[in-house]
């Protein structure tokens, strides 16, 4: 499960590489590529692709002593070589190899002193680690060994709704929960006229970002200018905020259950702002049961921005446009409010119509869109 | 009206033209607005962008698109010798560039850096012991043009990318104007890491080009402005443009020569050679050359009569270049071969593209024929 999971999220990843061939066995699995640029972009992926512990570009040769030495100087070659100490490493899986592993160590090992006289042998911790395993089908030779992602696959833990703002910290809340191997539905609150094509845009290049880290992410839209309207109309300004953010996680929850999702992501932070004080969270929060995971609640605003800036929607999030939050903020709005008053306001309006209404008329696009083809004709 | 004078331009593709003017009416919004227009033209731009370093071999590399050959061959010259002064002030050049390097050289040369300018042999090939030779440890630029203009000489890109990577840390342009298209050429480990691309050579739009690097390769602008392009080319880009040249440019590529190109050169070659061993005629360059550029020069008869009689009967050529064709020199690529002196006056260059067919070539050959007839009776006139 978890394997076929990884497998396919890094052929979803890669899908658009054609040289690179992949294959696997129990607890491997292995790339091929037949082009260096490729190459390159397949390492720089694999480093966001959640699941994988390590990774090592490997060269492969003939399984004969003449070609691993030679090969074995092109993969050292790729390091730098100053002042570093070197070990030669020997698997022999087809034992009908010809010679055995010391012999094997001392050729290629000299072999490399020969050609770069400036490394040192340590056999403990050495700053290159040779590694070279001879099987049937040939020689496999790795020097390096990259960091992967870790984490687990998506998909591997189930499925959730993230509430996808625009700003900063929705973004990397989501990134968090696919790490845990969470695959994501986002939801996003227009309020056209107020808000723009832009904004919508720049969300839809946010859950593209978030893709990126190797699943597709399904963006739901919802209508929301009427009930922002009615909602200025009717309670009062100081919590209006309070009673926007009850309505949206209702609307949540709703879209949340017909995609099938067991949980609801947000990206509050304690204390960041007024909706998201304990006093807040508890009043929006009663409006539903279902568990609500804020991966970020414990965060610095500068934890946040750092990761988001490592993730690459930083630069996404930081575009100047209008959200609905931001439209009609209203000036102080209540850092404690009480959850009676909340209820007693929005008692005199009938917003479950509206919800059923938005919910009902809501865009759903999927993420990444493929190119369009109108671009297709033109090139 | 038979047209063979493609090295000097070719004509519009009407697939190109039609994505010009749907682009200039659809996406017209300048691709660094906000907006949403500019968002899509921006789009559209990069879009272009990633297709043309696909196909070049470089996903990961850079292209600057610019106002044509002459442009980026300035823009790699003399912005790569401003990004690398630090490191070196030599460069090395040959003889028979385009106009855009050699100007653009001695124009480094007034600023004080050195430059080595490489001799050809006769048939106009730069030889790697020369470049070897040429190669300081001050060495920051290397640009080698791949096919030349005047007379389809082709320059050994692997062997000459090969002995710049082995002595040096020198950045290696070629100026790919007229073989892309015509002869594979690659961003890759064995290519130039800079190449010059022009829209017009390939059946796309004039007033179009660009620079195509590998990563890590950045010159300085030389222009100024609004910081468009990553800061390289200042100017309001041109996404039409852009896109009909990613256009010409998937229409155009090629992973092996022009056969159809090399087979009418053969038999305009085995057809002319009657004439050469009459010493009537010289073939420039007759193996070395790209595939779509025949140069051959008549004895003591002005390149110039020849292209009016061929004109006269409906066939377009030219004498060497269009660029100095006007001066009435013979022009520095041909002095550079050191050919007999009496044909250095009588060249012409006949050029494929890809309206010419086969017929064309047929009726070429009557013409030539007519032509040499016509001379041959001239030549009881002649006092020698």
């Amino acid at each position: 499960m978890f394997v076929r999971k990884l497998r396919n999220n890094i052929q979803s990843a890669l899908h658009d590489l054609r040289s690179i061939k992949l294959t696997s066995d129990r607890d491997r699995m292995f790339l091929t590529a037949n082009d260096q640029d490729e190459m390159e972009i397949a390492i720089k992926r694999l480093s966001h692709v959640f699941g994988i512990q390590s990774f090592s570009p490997v060269a492969k040769c003939e399984a004969t002593l003449e070609a691993i030495k030679e090969t074995a100087i092109h993969v050292i070659g790729s390091d730098e070589t100053a002042d570093k100490t070197f070990k030669v490493e020997i698997k022999r899986i087809d034992k009908s190899f010809p010679y055995v592993t010391g012999e094997l160590q001392q050729e290629i090992g000299a072999h490399v002193l020969r050609n770069f006289p400036e490394l040192g042998v340590k056999m403990k911790k050495p700053d290159i680690l040779l590694h070279v395993e001879i099987r049937q089908d040939g020689a496999y030779l790795t020097s390096k060994v990259y960091q992967g992602a870790g984490g687990m696959p998506i998909g591997s833990n189930g499925h959730s709704l993230l509430m996808l703002s625009g700003g900063i910290d929705s973004p990397v809340a989501g990134y968090l929960m696919m790490k845990r191997g969470v695959s994501l539905d986002a939801i996003h609150f227009a309020s056209p006229p107020f808000t723009s094509e832009m904004a919508k845009k720049k969300v839809m290049d946010l859950a593209t970002q978030l893709s990126s880290f190797g699943a597709s992410v399904k963006l739901h839209i919802i209508p929301f200018t009427e009930i922002q309207q009615m909602i200025v109309h009717q309670v009062p300004d100081n919590l209006s905020m309070t009673t926007t953010r009850r309505v949206m996680l209702q609307i949540a929850d709703q879209v949340r259950q017909e995609a099938e999702a067991l949980a609801i992501v947000t990206g509050e932070s304690l204390g960041q702002v007024a909706s998201q004080t304990l006093d807040s969270l508890t009043a929006i929060n009663a409006v539903t049961s279902t568990p609500i995971l804020r991966p970020l609640i414990a965060a610095d605003k500068l934890e946040i921005i750092d990761l988001a800036q490592k993730i690459g929607t930083y630069d996404i999030s930081i575009q100047p446009y209008e959200d609905c939050c931001t439209i009609f903020t209203p000036a102080n709005p209540k850092t404690k409010p009480k959850l009676q008053k909340v209820e007693y306001y929005e008692s005199f309006s009938d917003f479950e119509p509206m919800i059923e209404k938005a919910v009902q008329e809501r865009t759903v696009i999927e993420l990444p869109i493929q190119e369009t083809d109108e671009f297709e004709s033109l090139l | 009206m038979i047209y063979f004078d493609n090295s000097a331009t070719t004509q519009l593709d009407d697939r190109i033209l039609q994505s010009y003017i749907e682009v200039n009416k659809r996406y017209y919004a300048n691709p660094a607005s906000l907006h949403l227009k500019g968002k899509e033209a921006e789009a559209l731009l990069e879009r272009s962008r990633a297709q043309i370093l696909s196909i070049l071999g470089a996903p990961n590399g850079e292209v600057i698109f610019t106002s044509g050959g002459t442009e980026a061959n300035n823009l790699a010259v003399i912005g790569l010798a401003k990004a690398l002064q630090s490191r070196g002030n030599h460069l090395i050049t040959s003889k028979i560039e385009h106009p855009s390097i050699l100007r653009a050289m001695e124009y480094l040369e007034a600023q004080g850096f050195e430059v080595d300018y490489l001799p050809v042999n006769t048939d106009g090939v730069i030889s790697i012991e020369d470049l070897e030779a040429a190669i300081r440890k001050d060495t920051i630029v290397v640009s080698i043009m791949h096919v030349n203009n005047e007379i389809g000489a082709v320059q050994p890109i692997e062997a000459i990318s090969q002995m710049i990577k082995q002595k040096s840390r020198a950045v290696f342009h070629s100026d790919a104007v007229q073989s892309f298209g015509k002869l594979p050429i690659q961003l890759d480990a064995k290519g130039p890491d800079m190449i010059t691309i022009s829209a017009h050579k390939i059946h796309g739009l004039k007033g179009s080009g660009l620079l195509a690097m590998k990563k890590g390769v950045i010159p300085h602008a030389i222009n100024f402005g609004g910081g468009q392009e990553k800061g390289l080319r200042s100017g309001t880009v041109s996404v039409p443009d852009a896109v009909s040249l990613a256009k010409s440019i998937r229409l155009n590529a090629v992973e092996e020569e022009r056969k159809d190109f090399r087979q009418w050169r053969n038999q305009l070659i085995q057809f002319v050679d009657q004439y050469v061993r009459k010493d009537q005629i010289l073939v420039l360059a007759p193996e070395q050359a790209s595939p779509h550029i025949l140069t051959i020069a008549f004895q003591h008869i002005k390149g110039e009569v020849a292209v009016n009689f061929f004109q006269e009967k409906g066939i377009t050529l030219s004498t060497s270049s269009a660029c100095s064709s006007k001066s009435g020199n013979a022009g520095h690529v041909i002095e550079a071969l050191g050919i007999p002196q009496k044909y250095k006056n009588g060249v012409i260059r006949i050029s494929f593209g890809n309206m010419n067919s086969d017929q064309q070539i047929e009726e070429f050959k009557k013409i030539l024929a007519s032509f040499m007839e016509l001379l041959g009776r001239g030549q009881h006139d002649e006092v020698e």
